[in-house]
Order: C-alpha cells, then sequence, then structure tokens
C-alpha cells in the first residue's frame, strides 16, 4: 500500500433518510483492498443509496464516512463509479474517455496513449471513432468501464451495470471486471443476481431493508448462511438450494 | 389584389434594389440581435441550469415570463434610455440600425436564456451523477452542457432569430423607420400597408415568410440530423 | 455590449441631420422628391422620422430631432414659447378635403361650405371616421366642429368613429366602412385602396393646412446640429426650396403651394 492509498474505506454508523423513509440504517462496515466486495440485496434494500454515500455522490444523515487519505480536490480521482445506465456525452467513443482525462486534467499530449489502453482493454478499439450514444447497450457499458478504468482508480464502484443489459453483453461486462480485479482495483459491486455474485465476488455485504445484515466470504455465504433473511433470500432466488 | 401579386412577383424576381437594401438590413439588424444575445444568453441558461443559488426558482419563473415582453413595450423602454433626455442619449445611436439591434437584443434575450436553461437543465437531470463521479465542478459541467445541448441550443437560437426578425413594434419606436437607414421588412410593410399601396409590401410578407419557414425547417432537421448521427 | 452596439456601421459618417415630421407629410411623397434635391446641393442627408404632430414636437422637445417640420400652427407655438424652438417659419400649405362614399348618405356632395356640411353629417348620423390621435389632423378636425358649433366629444353618436390612428389606417378604415373622412389632400392622391370613396367638399378656405418649420433649440438642446439644421430650414424658405416644393405633383396634381414670406 503506497502512501495517499485512499483505502479502507470505513463508514461508521451511517444513516441515511428521504422522503420521511430511512433507507440506510446505522450501517458499520469497512472496505479494504484485495477482495472483490459484493453489496448484495433484493431490491428496495438500500444498494444503490450506499454505493453512492460511498462514492460521496451523497451525504450521509448521520454517522462518518472516512477514507484512509482524503482526496485532493483537483487532483485526478482515485475512485470511479459505473451506474446501471451508462450516461454518454453527445461525441465519439474516444472522447467519451479523453472527457475523463481532461476532467482529471491530464495534460493534452498524454491522454491518446490512455484513451487507447482504455478502450482496448475492454476490446472497443474498433469503436473509437463512432459516435458513443449510437453504440449499443452492451457497448456503451464497456465504454463506461473504459472511461472509469482510464485513470486506473484504486477503486471501483459499480451500480449494478448489467441489470440492463442481455446475457452475452452480460458475459463481456463480467469478464472485464473480472480483468480489472486481477490487474489489482478493488472492486465493489452492487448487484441483486446470485450467479454474478457468485461468479465475481469474494466477500459477499449482504443488505436487507438498509441494514447490513451479514458478512462473509462467498463460499461461506452461499454454503451456511448464517441470517434468516439471506437464507431466504438465496431461497427465493435459487429454489433448488 | 392580383395586381398587387403580380407586381409583388415582379419585385422580387427583378431584385428591385429597394427590396434588397431593405431585406438585407432586416437580416443584418436580426442577425446581430440574436448574436448578441446568444453570447450572452446561453452562458446565462446555463448558469441557472446548474446553479444553487437562493431566488433561483423566482429568476426561472421571471426569465420564462419575460418570453412575452411585448415588442412595443421594449422599444419604448429602449427610446427613453437612448433619447438624447434619457441616461444614455450621448451614445446618439437612436434612430439607427445600432438602437434596433439593441431593442431586438433585449427582446430575445429572455427567450434564449430561458429556452436554454430548460435544455441544459434537462440534460443536467440525465448528466449530473456521471459528471460530478468524474469529478467535473459546475463550471466545466455548464460548458460541457452547453456543447453536448449543442443542437437544441441552434433550435433555440433560431427561434431567437424568428421572433426579432418578425417583430416590429420595437424597431419602429427605436428606428424610426427612415427610408434608406432604418426601414426594414416589417416597419416597410407596416407603412406601404397604411398607405394602401400593396405590391412592396405583398412582396416583403412573402420574403418574411419565406424567412420564418426556413428558420423552422432548418430547426427541424438539424434536431433530425443530430439525433441519427449523435443518438 | 453597448460598445459592439454602438461600433456597428450605421449609416457612413456623412452629414445628416434628424427632421421630425408628420406620417402625412411622409406618404405624401414630398420628401421623396424634395430632399434628394437639397442633398445634391448641400451634402446633407435629411433622415424623417414621422410620427404624429404632438409626437414629433415631443420628440423634439426631448431633444431627439434637430429640425421640426410640422402642420398645427398652434401647437407650434407653443412649443416656441417654451423655449423649444429658435424661430417658425411659414413653409407651405396644403389642404383638406371631406372624403365621403360615392352613396353620399348626408347629401353634401359638391358642397362649398364645410361647416354646413358636417352639420349635415351629425344630422344624418352618417358614419364619420376620426383620426382621435391628436394629429394636426385630428386638431383640424375638432376645430372644425367646434367652429360649427358643435361640441363634438359630447354630441358624438355611435356614427362617430375614434380609431386612434394615422391618416393612411384611418382611410383604409373609411373606405372599408363606406364612412366620411376629413383627409389631407396628399394622402389623399396617393392613396389606392380607395373603395367606393371620393372627394365630397373641398375649396372652403377654411380647410387650408398650414406648414411650419422650426430649428431646435441649440440652447436647450446642446447636441442639435445647428448648423445642418439650419442649412435645411434657410433651403426650405429660399426661393430654390420653395420651387422645389411647388414642383411636385401627383397626377399632374399639385399638393403643397409654397407660401414662405
Amino acid at each position: 500500500m503506497s502512501n495517499g492509498a485512499i483505502l479502507p474505506l470505513r463508514l461508521a454508523e451511517v444513516s441515511f433518510a428521504a422522503g420521511g423513509r430511512t433507507i440506510i440504517d446505522r450501517v458499520s462496515l469497512e472496505i479494504e483492498t484485495g477482495p472483490s466486495t459484493i453489496i448484495l440485496g433484493a431490491n428496495g434494500a438500500g444498494k444503490s443509496v450506499l454505493m453512492r454515500l460511498m462514492h460521496g455522490l451523497l451525504k450521509p444523515s448521520s454517522g462518518r464516512i472516512d477514507w484512509n487519505a482524503p482526496e485532493r480536490v483537483g487532483a485526478p480521482r482515485k475512485q470511479a463509479m459505473v451506474f446501471q445506465r451508462p450516461v454518454m456525452l453527445r461525441r465519439s467513443a474516444y472522447a467519451n474517455v479523453a472527457y475523463a482525462l481532461k476532467i482529471a486534467r491530464i495534460p493534452e499530449p498524454q491522454r491518446g496513449v490512455l484513451v487507447h489502453e482504455s478502450l482496448e482493454s475492454v476490446g472497443l478499439s474498433h469503436l473509437a471513432r463512432r459516435s458513443a450514444r449510437v453504440l449499443s447497450g452492451g457497448e456503451q457499458q464497456r465504454l463506461a468501464l473504459a472511461r472509469a478504468w482510464a485513470l486506473h482508480p484504486e477503486v471501483l464502484f459499480l451500480d449494478e451495470p448489467t441489470a440492463s443489459l442481455d446475457p452475452s453483453a452480460t458475459r463481456e461486462i463480467e469478464s472485464v471486471i473480472k480483468a480489472f480485479d486481477a490487474a489489482g482495483t478493488k472492486v465493489v459491486m452492487a448487484t441483486h443476481n446470485l450467479g454474478q455474485a457468485r461468479r465475481l465476488g469474494d466477500e459477499i455485504l449482504f443488505f436487507d431493508r438498509g441494514r447490513l445484515v451479514e458478512r462473509a466470504s462467498v463460499g461461506e455465504f452461499f454454503s451456511k448462511p448464517q441470517s434468516a433473511q439471506a437464507a431466504a433470500f438465496i431461497k427465493g432466488e435459487l429454489p433448488w438450494v | 389584389m392580383s395586381e398587387a401579386l403580380s407586381t409583388a412577383l415582379a419585385l422580387l424576381i427583378g431584385l428591385d434594389s429597394k427590396l434588397v437594401e431593405i431585406v438585407l438590413l432586416s437580416l443584418r439588424v436580426s442577425l446581430s440581435a440574436v448574436a448578441i444575445a446568444a453570447l450572452l444568453g446561453l452562458p446565462l441558461g446555463a448558469a441557472i441550469a446548474v446553479g444553487r443559488f437562493p431566488g433561483r426558482q423566482t429568476v426561472i419563473v421571471l426569465l420564462n415570463a419575460l418570453m412575452g415582453l411585448p415588442p412595443v413595450v421594449v422599444g419604448l423602454l429602449v427610446y427613453l434610455l437612448l433619447s438624447r433626455a434619457g441616461p444614455l442619449g450621448a451614445l446618439g445611436i437612436l434612430f439607427t440600425p445600432s438602437a434596433m439591434v439593441a431593442a431586438q437584443t433585449i427582446l430575445i434575450l429572455p427567450i434564449i436564456a430561458a429556452l436554454s436553461r430548460q435544455a441544459i437543465e434537462d440534460a443536467w437531470r440525465e448528466y449530473e451523477e456521471q459528471l460530478r463521479s468524474l469529478g467535473a465542478g459546475r463550471m466545466n459541467a455548464a460548458l460541457t452542457l452547453l456543447w453536448d445541448t449543442r443542437f437544441s441550443l441552434l433550435t433555440t437560437i433560431l427561434a431567437g432569430f424568428g421572433r426579432a426578425a418578425a417583430e416590429v413594434g420595437a424597431v419602429m419606436i427605436v428606428g424610426g423607420n427612415i427610408d434608406g437607414v432604418t426601414r426594414v421588412m416589417t416597419t416597410t410593410i407596416a407603412l406601404e400597408t397604411s398607405k394602401g399601396d400593396l405590391p412592396l409590401a405583398l412582396g416583403l410578407g412573402m420574403i418574411l415568410i419565406a424567412i420564418v419557414i426556413a428558420v423552422n425547417a432548418a430547426a427541424y432537421l438539424t434536431k433530425e440530423l443530430a439525433q441519427r448521427r449523435y443518438g | 455590449m453597448l460598445v459592439l452596439i454602438a461600433a456597428l456601421p450605421a449609416v457612413a459618417q456623412d452629414k445628416y441631420i434628424i427632421v421630425a415630421s408628420t406620417t402625412s407629410t411622409e406618404q405624401s411623397g414630398l420628401f421623396g422628391h424634395i430632399l434628394p434635391v437639397f442633398q445634391k446641393k448641400t451634402g446633407i442627408r435629411v433622415r424623417v422620422v414621422a410620427l404624429g404632430t404632438g409626437q414629433a414636437l415631443d420628440l423634439a422637445r426631448r431633444g431627439d430631432a434637430d429640425v421640426v417640420f410640422v402642420h398645427a400652427r398652434s401647437a407650434e407655438e407653443k412649443f416656441l414659447a417654451e423655449g423649444h424652438g429658435v424661430r417658425r417659419f411659414d413653409v407651405m400649405y396644403n389642404d383638406f378635403v371631406l372624403i365621403g362614399p360615392k352613396s353620399d348618405p348626408a347629401r353634401i356632395s359638391g358642397g362649398k361650405d364645410i361647416l354646413e356640411e358636417l352639420k349635415k353629417i351629425k344630422a344624418a348620423s352618417a358614419p364619420f371616421v376620426s383620426r382621435g390621435d391628436k394629429s394636426g389632423t385630428h386638431i383640424a378636425e375638432l376645430d372644425l366642429w367646434k367652429a360649427a358649433g358643435i361640441d363634438i366629444a359630447t354630441e358624438k353618436g355611435p356614427w362617430y368613429r375614434d380609431t386612434g390612428q394615422g391618416m393612411g389606417p384611418a382611410l383604409n378604415t373609411a373606405a372599408a366602412m363606406n364612412a366620411y373622412i376629413l383627409s389631407d389632400r396628399g394622402t389623399w392622391i396617393s392613396f389606392k385602396n380607395r373603395g367606393e370613396l371620393a372627394i365630397a367638399v373641398e375649396g372652403d378656405k377654411r380647410l387650408f393646412n398650414q406648414y411650419g418649420v422650426m430649428l431646435v433649440n441649440p440652447a436647450k438642446h446642446p447636441n442639435v446640429r445647428k448648423e445642418l439644421g439650419q442649412a435645411f430650414v434657410d433651403w426650405l424658405i429660399s426661393p430654390e426650396g420653395q420651387n422645389t416644393i411647388g414642383e411636385y405633383k401627383i397626377g399632374g396634381d399639385q399638393l403643397f403651394f409654397p407660401n414662405a414670406k
């Protein structure tokens, strides 16, 4: 771990309420480097809100969220997020990735190499000049990954990245995520898809109605769920288990 | 009526020099006005769209309301400003095309600001999370959105131009409809009609309608092509 | 922004003056005839802002014109008395004509006494269009009703239409309504949309309409282009200017009769 590393991330008694409802309820956890972390839970469990709290898009109503080293304003971001639906600018695929580098104030001459590397790593080099918004759903999501990856972030948050995609696109996305994980990026991914959790995850954080109910390695979670909610969830998703 | 119509067509086809002079002046005035209004109005609209400040809602409502400013009222206000008896009289631009440009700029500035604010705010709703995730501050976001919504903004600018080219109230008062100096299509139509002298009025009317149609067609085509090419 | 706009080349930096005059004078075509002659002689461009008489004088009161050239003696004298003008000169006169429908419901066609004919119009409740806009023509019309012993403000009925329009639009309205209307001869001659209208009464001395010109007072309004403006005033009352005015004809008819002293 180098100096200035932003992990581990600590949440202490974090709550988030909106519209009179408590969406995240006194969650305390720590995200370490290393194993890829799956935020698992049913729809409405609060996964998306939790991801946004961790990424910094939302402020907690109470409690603390602390990174190991705070990010300097104006410095390239060390964490990136990929959303369920990719949002692309009206520019080429190349330009969308370059945009991320521009915001990070990477000097212009250095951007070309980084962009090409990123596009290469997700298999989109051949579409670099294409207008990003006319790409297919799967291609746009891969582009989103390329854009997130271009700055080689320490942490990559992914909020249900394949929920809107068909199986073959899903497979492509998953292989990219696995590659990033293997390259050393910390992957934190929210999903309700058990199969995906098993394929991509090392550890599971299981949420139910805004509370962290269980935390275990993938193997232990699926073979011996400790909590009733987890057991019910697994059963509900995979009735033959 | 048909006699007037055929005379009008003759003027058009023969490119009567008076007609050409009037049309060119109209274009000069309205294009200048829309250029200045765009320069000021687009950043204003963007700033309001992505900004957060007290009274924001009031500003938006006011801006939308100002889109309906009656041209005669704008003309009157600008006249009072530019009159020798007024605060800016020393500029000496009353009864010149510059005054007309000023009046039309004021007239269409709210239109461009309000419509661009709407377009950019809609885009902001779609892009906000992603742009903030990438680390873009509000200023960066505003500039990015200005470029990203460029096709909608072009439509907005064309709308502003259409409004300016078709109005008569403002330019009549601050321009004075002076022959050869501040006489534009709309004021000429008003004058010739009141004289009961229809051919020139009809000819100019046809050109004005053609311009309005062309502007709207351009706006429509822009949107269509952009959608297909850029998504 | 104003710096940008002011930098727009208006018309080049040549010599010009702003003359406030009336819509009826401009629409008669007189300026199209006499101004090119003046410009050729002096190189001075005359920019005419044509409004109603009241507006033209108010424009000058604000200092927005260099010369006023209107036809409402009492209003001009008031203007002078207020100190806004230097001196008033008679320039020319034209006359008013009473226009009416060929069907002539008030039976006045060919009449010679304008006051009598107006009384007949009122008696017949025949439709009558008034300009209602405090212009020279409007003031002349009101003065005639008064001279005929009629307090038109209180005695008018639905037959009397107060339109608040310039001479051209008012004639349009009268043509559409087949109504009587007082018009200056110049506008009538060049008016093309006559419908069923024709001249009903003309020639009565009380229908004469005197034009006067004044230089706006540079003492009160320092921005007035006094040399150029004075050149125009001088030319209008000079023999050459007077001749040029008299030469203006439409369809062979002289419209304005120069009478500078």
